[in-house]
Order: C-alpha cells, then structure tokens, then sequence
C-alpha cells in the first residue's frame, strides 16, 4: 500500500512514538498535585512550550482540545458570542457546522478569498471572520495576513483554521494577525485524538465542554497526557519540505489538470481532476492498485458527496472528477512513482471505456 | 523512611495504562495508522474495523448494543453532551420541561453542566445526599414532582467510592418520565454495570481504568431512543453526535481496556478489597479516631479517611512520595477541602482532616504497608 492520503491523517513521526512511550510510563493525572501528577503535568507544559514555540506565541495562549474539530467550535463559540459570522467558502466541515448560517467569502478559481468581496462584508456589525491557513482539499493557502489587517481595521475578529497548516509550513501566529488558531496534532505526524486553539492574550475563557476548570478555565476535563507529549514532539520538528515530490507527481499525472495550480499552496498536496471520469472511480481504481488516496475530506466515513471546496471554486463539472493526492511526510520518489505507474494505467483503462 | 520512589494510591484520579492496553494501542499508532474515516481505501477501512470491534468490547461491558456507544473524548465530554445535549434537543423540539436534577456530590463538570442550563432558562435541582453520601428516594420523587427533563446521578462516587443504587434512582425517574443519565467514569470495569436496569445515557472513560487519556465514550439508549443534541459539529462521525477524526489507537485502548475488565473485574475486585480492608485495619489500628467517610456500599480499591487531629495536607507535605489525594484532581493547584465531603455533613475541619486513598490493579503488599507505616509514623509524630 502507497499511502498518499496524508490530509486525512499522517503517519505518525518516531519522534512522537517515543515521547508517548515515555509518557506512558508516567502514572498521574495532569491536575493532580502529588508527585505523580507534577510529573504528567511537566509532560503537558513541556508540550504546551513546544506548540506555543511553534506558533510565536506565550505558552499561556495553548488551550489543548481533543483535536481541530474541538478546536473550531471552541473559537466560535467563544469569539463569535455576539458576533456576526462570516466564513471563506471553503473552510473544513468543523467551521461551517459551528458557524450555520454565516455569510460566505467567495472565492476564485484557485479558492483564494475575494479581498474585495470581504471589504465589503465587514461593514456592519462587529464580526467574526473565520478563514482557513491551508485548505484540505486543494493545499491552497490564504492570504491571512493580509485579511487580518482587513478585519482589524472593520473591527473584526479573526479565527484561522491552521490545521492541514500547522505541520506543512513555518507559521507564527502574531505575524498572521489571528486571534485564535486552531491546530490539530494528527495532521503533523503526531497522534489523533488532540489538538489546541491558541488564543490571542485579549480574548477570554468561554468554554465548550465546562468542569473542572482545566485549561485555564478554556476546557474541562483531564488533558490526554500521553496524545499531548506526541504532539510536544513534533511540534519541535521542522516542516518536511516537499514540494520538489509533488511536482514530481504531478508531471507523472498524464491528462490531469492539477486544481489550483497558480495559486501559493501546501507542498504535499496535489488536487488532480481527471475530465470525464467521475472521482470515486479513480479513487476505487486506485485503490484496487494498492495506492491510497481520497475524493475529499475523511470525515463522514463512506459517503460520497460533492465537495464543496470545488463547487465554491466554480470548476464546473471538474468538481466531480478531482480527487487529493497528499503526501505524508515520509513520502518517496518510489511512492510518487508508484503512483505515476497506477495513474497512467488507470487513465488509460478509462479514458478508453469512456471513449 | 526512605522515599525515593512514588507510591501511586491515587487509582481514583487517573490509572496506569495496563501493559497489555499499551500492547493493543502501539500498532495503531505506527504501522496502521489510517484515518477511520477513510472509508475509500484498505487502511481507513482496517482502523474503522478496530474502532469498531472497540466498540464492541466498551458495550458489552455496560450491557448496550455497540451502536449505542459513542466515543468522545473523556468523560468530562460525555456530560457535557449528555447534559446539554439533552436539554438542547428538548427545547429544539418544543418540549416544555425545563427541570434538571443532579446531586450534591457530582463531579465539578455535571455540576457545571447542570448549572450552566439555567443561563438558557432551564431550572437545575442539585438534591443533598444523606451522611453516607446516598441518595434520598423520596426526596428524589419530590423534586420529580415537578415535570423534569433529566436527572444525572453518578454510579460511582469519586472521592467516597460510593455505589449509588442506580436500578432505584432509575425506577424513580422512570415513573416521572424523565430521562436518566449516570455518570459512570469511576464505575465502569469496578462493579458490573447494566444499562437495562433503565439508563438512558451513561458516561465512561478509559483513563480510570487502565486505558489511556483522552478517550471516553457515551451511551446513548436506542430503545426507547434517548435524544441529545451534539455539542460541537463538523464532520458528522458518530452518528453526528460527535464530530471530529477517531484517535484509532486511544479507542483501540479503550476496548482492550473493557475487555480486561469484563474478563478479570470480579476477581480484581476481591484482591483489591481485600488489600483495602488490610490497609484500613492497619490504620484503624495505629491510628485511634480515624475515621471512615461513606457507606460500606464502596468500590474496590477506594477509602476515604478523617485523621483525627492532623490536616491532609500537614500529612501529605510529611510523605511527598504518597501519592494520595483530598478529593478530584481537576484543576485545584491549592489542597482544599472536598465539597463532596462537606455536602456529606463533615464541617470544614473534618473534610480539611480527610483524605482519599486508591489502591488499584498495580498496587503491590509493599506499597501498602508502606503507607500503613507512613500513616503510623505520621501519627506518632504528631503525637509527640
């Protein structure tokens, strides 16, 4: 099995497998005050340096959460209390459930937000804007920057969605303008089933899931001690560079039309439609030959839905035939390759019966 | 003495990963890593069959069908969903009741639940306990009186290790037509547990009992259907209960972790208490006036004691390499008195003087009489 399906989830980093080995070994609860528990405790602030080192930010600013999805509906729950609502076209399932009802940035062909579009929706009432670093799907990457100042000057809030982000590009959090950053550590090699938000120094405490006070009063409940040394250990690790492998793939791709090629995106993440072959077929054939990609977002287990990222994109009937090929962080030259022999054998299989 | 290693006697506050836990979860984290969710290609699908037959297991230690058993975060999550979620769906549905009843001495999350459900217009009734820390029937069936969407009664006391009678507290909600929810995190893999006997919704997590943090599931009833809201939403896993990616292997933990359980509780339970009971006679003995908090009906592994004279944490601050505790973990940087204590009948002096004791699955002789000596200098000490 090649696995290139890196976006729902990476293989985990050996630098994570130890730290939770180690962490494994130590018995207490994080809240504990005893000796047992200072000792689970020093995993979790040792971690917590880590992701806010990452980040540029104070360790103050990490809330750990069970993962990116947490992470989202925290920041709207507590930074849109009283706020209008806006979202880029484009943003993760976990941002537009816990933000139902907001108005939408459109986007351009590549899935970059209309600056101009946004302009015009900060009049008004004070919001909250909520638009993802990286996209999922495409690896496009938002000018956030430059929406932050947007949204400063209207007086807006702004939340970013930097999960596929965090463990593909350097990043820093003050530089972005955001107030709040949700991060997700299975994305970054680390161990599903945790996560933060960081939160900006101004923003304050209204929590999601209540008891016991954790968390600077941001999230209750006994911090995954063990998931959190994981991702401590590789938000000290660089970004993997590879963008040279996915260009790589990508001219082995014969007759794909690579989705949001012009625009800044991820280095691991290709969008390949293939015209007239319908993308759960590609991904089935793909499949069959041992390469392991999807047609979207995991999430909703077996459901085959059109993707709202490339309907928002306006590709047409390309939305319907683009599948995402993402490449972990130990991906090879033999991994592409393969991948380049199985695309070429199934585009000439289909294109043929659709001929 | 000499205190160069921990003594872990706090098993209510959290448990070492059991060694055959920490054998099951190691592969899903490295080699099959796949996200459970990736239902299009052979790694997806083989962690979606892990997560399922985990699944499995934590059902059948509770007595559910594995589709009644959704995985959250913990157990904090659990009430949260469970508490919330229930009120939420109520009011979505344009169900009138607004009466919500717990008990003094929940854990800090149901109470918080609870009480946060006033802000949106709800009517929360925390009920008092008796001395043993049980709950009154016939004050229950009072406050039932009223019309009453849920009652949260835990299964297991945390700091007391008190066993309530949940197949009584049912029969009681279930003749006012109110939904039932327990809070089972420090019962689940201790004392046999039962949906059927009328629980509508149950909170479990795996860290009490010898799986790993940050996984917990809640029971959710098929028939008749217990209704809840999500608290957070997205990608609609978990029957759209519970959205966010599965952590395969913290699951794949959670149900080796149940499956122990299920094969060895009736068993660890007599070693445990038998250890307990050895340890409290030790006490009792070198330590005239201590005394026991909570009833006889107690889990396994749990004491809770009132030193006569002496502070907990004039104790605790003497013996740094006991592990041991004043009451939940949480988020208490400072050594206070336990409110459940309190709620119990015990004045601020005698809750300051108690102390929660958890002996566990790992717990060996030496440990104990360890601690028995440590209790016995300690007394001596302040005796002189």
């Amino acid at each position: 099995m090649i696995y290139l399906d890196a976006n729902a989830t990476e293989p985990l980093r050996p630098e994570a497998r130890v730290a939770m080995e180690q962490a494994m070994a130590i018995t207490g609860n994080p809240s504990s005050i005893h000796g047992a528990g200072r000792a689970a405790r020093r995993v979790v602030e040792d971690a917590r340096e880590a992701v806010a080192k990452r980040c540029g930010v104070a360790p103050a600013a990490v809330v750990f959460t069970s993962g990116g999805t947490e992470a989202d509906a925290l920041a709207i729950h507590a930074l849109g209390r009283d706020r209008r609502l806006i979202i880029g076209a484009t943003e993760h399932d976990a941002v537009r459930a816990a933000a139902y009802g907001a108005e939408i940035i459109p986007v351009d062909a590549s899935g970059v937000a209309d600056m101009a579009a946004l302009e015009q929706m900060l009049r008004g009432s004070p919001a909250l804007v909520c638009l993802m670093l990286a996209n999922n799907e495409t690896g496009t990457v938002q000018p956030v920057a430059e929406v932050a100042a947007l949204c400063r000057a209207a007086g807006a809030l702004l939340h970013v969605d930097a999960a596929q982000a965090c463990g593909r590009m350097a990043m820093d959090m003050v530089a972005l303008g955001a107030d709040s950053l949700a991060l997700s550590a299975h994305k970054m090699g680390g161990p599903a089933g945790v996560g933060a938000l960081l939160v900006a120094p101004h923003v304050a405490p209204h929590p999601l899931l209540r008891g016991g006070g954790q968390e600077r009063g941001w999230r209750g409940g006994t911090a995954p001690m063990m998931a959190i040394a994981g991702f401590g250990a590789v938000a000290r690790l660089a970004p993997v560079e590879m963008s040279a492998l996915r260009d790589r793939l990508e001219s082995l791709a014969d007759g794909a039309v690579v989705i949001g090629r012009d625009a800044p995106r991820l280095g691991n993440t290709s969008c390949l439609a293939l015209p007239g072959v319908a993308a759960q077929t590609q991904v089935m054939s793909l499949d069959l030959a041992g390469i392991a990609v999807s047609a979207g977002a995991a999430c909703s287990s077996g459901k085959v839905v059109r993707s709202h990222v490339l309907d928002a994109m306006g590709l047409g009937s390309l939305a319907g035939e683009a599948i995402r090929v993402s490449l972990p962080w130990n991906a090879t030259e033999a991994d592409v390759d393969g991948f380049g022999h199985a695309w070429r054998a199934m585009e000439a299989r289909l294109l043929q019966r659709a001929a | 003495m000499p205190a160069n290693r921990l003594i872990f006697l706090d098993n209510q506050s959290t448990t070492p990963c059991d060694p055959r836990v920490v054998g099951a979860m190691l592969p899903w984290f490295s080699e099959q890593f796949g996200n459970p969710h990736s239902a299009e290609h052979q790694m997806g699908r083989d962690a979606e069959a892990a997560v399922e037959t985990a699944r499995a297991h934590v059902a059948a230690l509770i007595g559910a069908e594995a589709r009644e058993v959704v995985f959250t975060s913990g157990a904090t999550e659990s009430n949260n969903i469970a508490i919330k979620g229930a009120a939420r769906h109520a009011r979505r549905v344009g169900d009138e009741r607004r009466r919500v009843i717990t008990v003094a001495t929940e854990h800090k999350c149901v109470l918080e639940s609870v009480a946060d459900l006033a802000e949106d217009g709800f009517d929360p009734v925390v009920l008092p306990v008796r001395r043993d820390g049980t709950l009154d029937l016939d004050r229950l069936a009072e406050a039932l009186e009223v019309p009453t969407l849920l009652v949260s009664v835990m299964a297991v006391n945390n700091e007391t290790g008190l066993i309530q009678d949940l197949a009584g507290i049912a029969a009681v909600v279930k003749r006012a037509g109110a939904l039932f929810h327990t809070d089972a995190a420090q019962a689940l893999g201790k004392i046999s547990l039962d949906v059927g006997v009328g629980i509508d919704l149950m909170s479990v997590t795996a860290h009490k009992l010898y799986g790993p943090k940050g996984v917990g599931a809640l029971y959710v009833r098929r028939r008749p259907r217990a209704r809840v809201a999500a608290l957070f939403s997205g990608g609609n896993q978990e029957r759209g209960l519970r959205s966010g990616t599965l952590a395969t292997p913290l699951v794949v933990g959670f149900g080796e972790a149940c499956r122990i359980a299920g094969q060895e509780m009736a068993d660890e339970a007599a070693r445990i208490s038998a250890i307990r009971d050895d340890l409290l006679e030790r006490l009792t003995l070198a330590i005239p006036g201590l005394s026991l908090n909570g009833s006889a009906v107690r889990v396994a592994g749990n004491l809770n004691i009132t030193l006569p004279r002496s502070t907990a944490a004039a104790f605790m601050s003497e013996h740094p390499e006991l592990c041991i505790s004043t009451g939940s973990a949480c988020s208490s940087a400072a050594i206070e008195p336990s409110y459940v204590l309190r709620a119990m009948g015990l004045d601020p002096d005698e809750a300051a003087r108690s102390l929660r004791i958890g002996i566990g699955r790992f717990t060996c002789a030496a440990d104990i009489d360890h601690a028995a000596a440590a209790f016995a200098a300690f007394h001596t000490l302040q005796q002189a």
